[in-house]
């Protein structure tokens, strides 16, 4: 079943930088190893295509259920240089839940989660 | 040795909200209250007004906070570290002083921190082969030079401690590390070594969590904000340490916000990078060894710290002039409110390139369309009103200032039915670009004064 991130976990986003961080909080212990599984470098920085410029880190602690995602080069040259709205990344947060990610059903079953909407889709402006 | 001690935090940057300071020393009991006030770009801000003045260089507004508390500190004998003193710690304690006798306060024993500006040795570093290489670029500073604006180094909790081992009462610092503000009241009263590293690392966790404010007590707090409570009144976050190296993270009773697992984990992941190797000049600290215990109502436990050896240098930042950028903005309303936007983000451009101006980078963005998520924006239908913002940046300031003149006039030269343009034709501001480089901790001294 095809769900939003925004339903798996929280999110806060930082900068250092021209970097953003992005932190993914499973909401439930039992969803993290699932999104460990998923959420890797690779399909972060497609999710982010046209905004990260650079590569994707991944760090994991498995200790508060979080995944610590750093994108490089995705402000804009960051500081006080960058000519971006979100000068410092603080809406990546939510950016990144708005990933669709394939849940099995079983799985989707147990955590009662809702088929999601149209909101994650990429549209050309 | 105190069985625990209560760390408070006054301030999560310069210009937070003025009475949060206030709020920690009279809302309940509190030994420590420590404040930052220095972003990346202060101390390039404060050596300019040190260069137009020398009593300048500080931040001003924690004379009006004292003001306001420096009878309460002393009747409560809470103790202040804060980094305001910028580049000017002495002109700051000189101002508190003077402070002080006006209130009648007697006895008070203010230390000051400093040493970490280097602009003057600069040059002497680089003689003797400290070239003070960009940490990631590896280019070294004679690139820039000639346009530097400020050279701090960033010292740990140790000069602090040893303001407090000469007893002061308020100790104003230069740049410090933010967690080494919090770090040191727990060195100082637990008496811990330089190699209890967990300890250490603890320490610096629990200045992490609480160095941006109500942002660990429910602010920013993105899994349940609609939860938090009374946020105009919001309750900044508490320290109980321990000697042991565990703490609660907490806040004063009948306040407002939250504090919980959630609000904690996601002050954590703030502004992190490899969380095995949270890098400061007292100890690298493993963020993959925090344990949380949810302890009562907005009480977590955090404990179980690890932390291993320092590096054997500080970190440094330097700021460089570096142009200049200027953002303009227009209010376009319904019908077509985007395509009435797109047309005068045409317009503008068309003059830019008809005037012959030239910048580095032009960057247009339709507020209330795709500014904040960018192609993962969802498409909006029949927006109500859509911002225009363009932004230039560029080394000529002629050129800047000329596309400042060029937003307001598309009010009658451009699409219909715009606004917001009220706050006037938007102001060049310069870019204060930083080089962050490593300087051998044996090349510098923290020099600590206490009277």
């Amino acid at each position: 079943m095809k769900v939003q991130l925004l339903q798996l976990a929280h999110a806060r986003s930082g900068d250092k930088g021209d970097t953003a961080n992005v932190g993914i909080i499973a909401y439930k212990e039992e969803y993290y190893p699932f999104l460990e599984k998923i959420l890797t470098p690779q399909r972060v920085k497609k999710h982010f295509t046209d905004i990260c410029k650079g590569e994707v880190e991944r760090f994991e602690l498995p200790n508060l259920w979080a995944l610590n995602f750093l994108l490089h080069q995705s402000l804009g040259g960051g500081g006080t240089q960058t000519l971006r709205h979100d000068a410092q990344g603080k809406t990546f947060s939510t950016a990144f839940l708005r990933m669709e990610v394939e849940v099995p059903d079983h799985l989707a079953e147990k955590w009662a989660l809702k088929v999601h909407s149209t909101s994650g889709k990429r549209k050309k402006i | 040795m105190k069985k625990s001690i209560r760390i408070a935090a006054g301030q999560g940057f310069w210009g937070d909200r003025f009475d949060a300071p206030i709020d920690q020393i009279r809302r309940g009991p509190v030994d420590y209250l420590v404040m930052d006030y220095l972003a990346e770009v202060t101390m390039s801000i404060m050596q300019k007004q040190k260069m137009r003045d020398p009593k300048l260089g500080y931040a001003r507004d924690i004379i009006s906070l004292m003001k306001e508390i420096l009878p309460d500190l002393v009747k409560n004998n809470v103790k202040v570290i804060t980094n305001a003193g910028g580049v000017n710690p002495l002109a700051c304690r000189n101002a508190l002083f003077e402070i002080a006798q006006r209130l009648g306060i007697k006895g008070l024993k203010i230390g000051i921190v400093y040493g970490d500006d280097i602009i003057p040795q600069i040059a002497h570093f680089i003689a003797s082969g400290i070239t003070l290489n960009h940490m990631e670029s590896g280019e070294p500073l004679q690139k820039v030079r000639e346009r530097l604006y400020s050279a701090n180094i960033y010292f740990g909790a140790r000069p602090v401690v040893e303001a407090l081992q000469k007893e002061a009462q308020i100790i104003i610092t230069g740049r410090v590390t933010d967690t080494g503000l919090t770090l040191a009241p727990m060195i100082y009263e637990f008496g811990w070594s330089e190699q209890d590293y967990n300890q250490l690392a603890a320490g610096i966790v629990a200045g992490h969590i609480i160095e941006c404010g109500a942002q660990v007590s429910g602010g920013n707090f993105l899994a349940g904000w609609k939860e938090v409570p009374d946020m105009a009144h919001i309750g900044f976050p508490i320290i109980e340490a321990y000697p042991s190296g565990e703490f609660v993270v907490t806040k004063h009773d009948q306040t407002g916000g939250m504090v919980d697992l959630r609000t904690v984990k996601e002050q954590l992941l703030y502004e992190l990078g490899n969380p095995k190797e949270y890098i400061t000049p007292d100890v690298v600290a493993d963020f993959t060894s925090i344990q949380l215990r949810l302890e009562g109502k907005d009480r977590v436990r955090v404990s179980g710290v690890h932390g291993r050896k320092p590096t054997p240098f500080f970190k440094v930042s330097i700021s460089y002039a570096d142009g200049w950028i200027s953002l303009g903005k227009l209010t376009y309303a319904w019908p077509d409110a985007l395509e009435k936007a797109k047309k005068a983000d045409e317009i503008i451009r068309q003059r830019i390139k008809d005037l012959k101006l030239k910048f580095d980078e032009i960057h247009t963005e339709f507020l209330g369309i795709n500014a904040c998520h960018g192609p993962l924006s969802h498409p909006v239908s029949e927006p109500n009103e859509v911002v225009l913002q363009i932004g230039v940046r560029g080394s000529n300031l002629i050129h800047i200032e000329q596309f400042s003149r060029e937003m307001i006039p598309l009010v009658l030269c451009g699409p219909p039915t715009v606004t917001g343009f009220g706050s006037g034709r938007s102001r060049p501001k310069e870019v204060v670009a930083f080089w962050p480089a490593l300087i051998p901790k044996e090349a510098v001294k923290a020099v600590v004064d206490v009277q």
